[in-house]
């Protein structure tokens, strides 16, 4: 056994919080404070989710314009829909009967990527740092996206991040979410982003998308890469999570197996299947 | 991608290509009948295999029992260190002692294993960084210029130091290993410790690390970076599941706990919310 005296204990250094012991019990916390406010003696019944989630990464409050366009983010990236990647992660684990946690460790997994994911957003943040609302950098990168002489874990970029090379014209509710986050303080990227929105189309050859308009917020209220990139893996699971217990309710045999959908091209068995 | 998909240049157009339209060159499943991978049968053709060999073969398409040996035997030596204070042990521990479940503890373990002080980042990087000092070597740089040109562009080199310890006791067990495999002659492994050699010379306190070795044993039976990664997705979860075990086994909630003070707040003075 250790003889851990006070000099030699390891610590956790956090600016986020701050605890003090219950009488009865030094591992238990009688008062727990968040960046100085008293979680369960102020905050409770106060504060939003939204505020909170805001408070614990930037350790202030938000005003009014900053707490409404996160909420806005928030509400538009909750869920989105069963056809997404990281939702249909999420739904096969609830098909097959897996763990609860498996469900959102299968969104968060595929929702982590490049294509539409938080790595895009992450990237697209870098974009907006180094860009700002300069058209010329932005055209500039966008033909000359940085290249990693090193190998990394992440796949290279295949498009240009917050744009969908998979889209035809910039989808309604992409455009609804970059209106109403602009109504709410007519924040500067937000607004470039609105009237320079066909210009960067154009450019990319794709159109914008929810990762693209989410970057942008994030930035515009001034989150850094790895937060906007963490907060977005965040703030789209409670879809996923939705979308795995219903589909847990009603198993694998109403939900899509592709059973004609796979074509082996180099099959060597006596079964050909390659019409 | 076929080449019929590739000429469709506009998204909804391929995506309308694909959609129930998989083909694939890589495996199937024939329901109640039998599996084919990379174009062989797995009932007949692959049946011999050790688990290792057809791990092998999933990834790389290479039929190769001795690079099998070679990665189990790695594998052994210097990855799975049943450790539950190493940072990705911790979290199968972690997970054993609050009653979570295997399959999670080691996921996750395993997710976290994509580090950068350790794990898969310096992994993959270690086998990059042996490909390109061998090219720029090949076209006439020297170890020193390829050194400091890695120091100055990235502040370190992967396959060299170590958190916690710069001596890598792993090393001369895995040489040991693959001398009994007459694996340690090849010319990355000649590299990485011509690398070690420089580092030694000089005032940078740097050693070669397992990552470096290994991944020259790699590279010496060509395999690419990316290979190598998938590879080495598995190999520490020999090391996390005695972590799990014995997390679970003793009471719960008795790994390493916690008391209030052990958090050192850098945090605010009391305020309140408006």
């Amino acid at each position: 056994m250790t003889d851990n005296t006070e000099k030699t204990l390891e610590q956790i250094t956090t600016k986020i919080w701050r605890e003090e012991a219950e009488v009865d019990n030094p591992f238990a916390a009688a008062k727990s404070y968040c960046a100085g406010f008293d979680v369960y003696g102020d905050l409770l019944g106060k504060i939003s989710l939204v505020e909170y989630l805001w408070l614990l990464f930037k350790l202030d409050p938000p005003n009014k314009a900053e707490a409404r366009t996160f909420e806005g983010l928030a509400v538009a990236l909750a869920n989105p829909g069963p056809r997404d990647h990281s939702v249909r992660g999420a739904m096969n684990a609830g098909v097959g009967g897996s763990t609860r946690a498996s469900a959102l460790i299968a969104a968060i997994s595929i929702g982590a990527g490049n294509l539409g994911g938080a790595r895009e957003v992450f990237t697209a943040v870098q974009y907006w740092q180094q860009c700002g609302t300069d058209i010329e950098s932005w055209i500039d990168i966008i033909d000359n996206p940085p290249r990693e002489e090193r190998a990394d874990v992440w796949p290279k970029m295949e498009h240009t991040p917050g744009f969908d090379p998979n889209g035809a014209s910039c989808p309604m509710p992409v455009k609804q979410l970059l209106d109403h986050l602009v109504e709410i303080e007519q924040n500067e990227p937000l607004l470039w982003l609105q009237s320079h929105r066909q210009t960067l189309e154009q450019h990319t050859g794709s159109p914008l998308a929810f990762s693209g308009v989410a970057a942008a917020a994030f930035f515009a209220l001034g989150f850094e890469p790895e937060q906007a990139e963490i907060l977005f893996l965040l703030l789209r699971l409670p879809g996923a999570a939705a979308h795995a217990i219903e589909q847990e309710k009603m198993g694998w045999s109403r939900y899509p197996f592709f059973g004609n959908g796979l074509t082996l091209t180099n099959d060597p068995g006596p079964v050909a299947n390659n019409d | 991608m076929t080449e019929k998909s590739t000429n469709l240049t506009n998204g909804p157009e391929r995506l309308k290509f694909f959609e129930d339209n998989w083909q694939t060159e890589m495996g199937a499943w024939f329901p109640g009948e039998r599996v084919v991978l990379r174009g062989k049968d797995v009932f007949t053709e692959l049946n011999e295999c050790s688990w290792m060999e057809y791990l092998v073969y999933a990834v790389t398409g290479k039929e190769s029992p001795k690079l099998a040996k070679i990665i189990e035997g790695l594998w052994l030596l210097s990855t799975s260190f049943p450790d539950p204070r190493l940072w990705n042990n911790r979290v199968a521990a972690l997970a054993g002692s609050a009653r979570s479940t295997g399959v999670l503890a080691v996921s996750a373990g395993i997710a976290i294993s994509e580090a950068t002080v350790y794990g898969l980042k310096p992994i993959k990087g270690a086998l990059d960084f042996l490909y390109r000092a061998s090219e720029k070597k090949d076209s006439g740089a020297t170890i020193e210029s390829i050194v400091k040109e890695e120091l100055k562009n990235y502040r370190n080199v992967s396959g060299y130091g170590r958190p916690l310890t710069n001596a890598d006791e792993r090393i001369q067990p895995v040489v040991t290993f693959l001398k009994s495999m007459e694996s340690h002659k090849g010319k990355f492994v000649k590299l990485a410790f011509e690398i070690e050699d420089f580092f030694k010379n000089t005032r940078y306190k740097y050693r070669m690390n397992i990552a470096a070795l290994n991944a020259a044993t790699a590279a010496d039976f060509g395999l690419t970076a990316n290979e190598y990664y998938y590879m080495t997705t598995m190999a520490f979860t020999a090391g996390m599941f005695p972590c799990y075990i014995d997390a679970k086994t003793q009471t719960e909630g008795m790994f390493f706990p916690l008391k209030v003070e052990r958090i050192n707040s850098k945090s605010f003075a009391t305020r309140t919310w408006a």
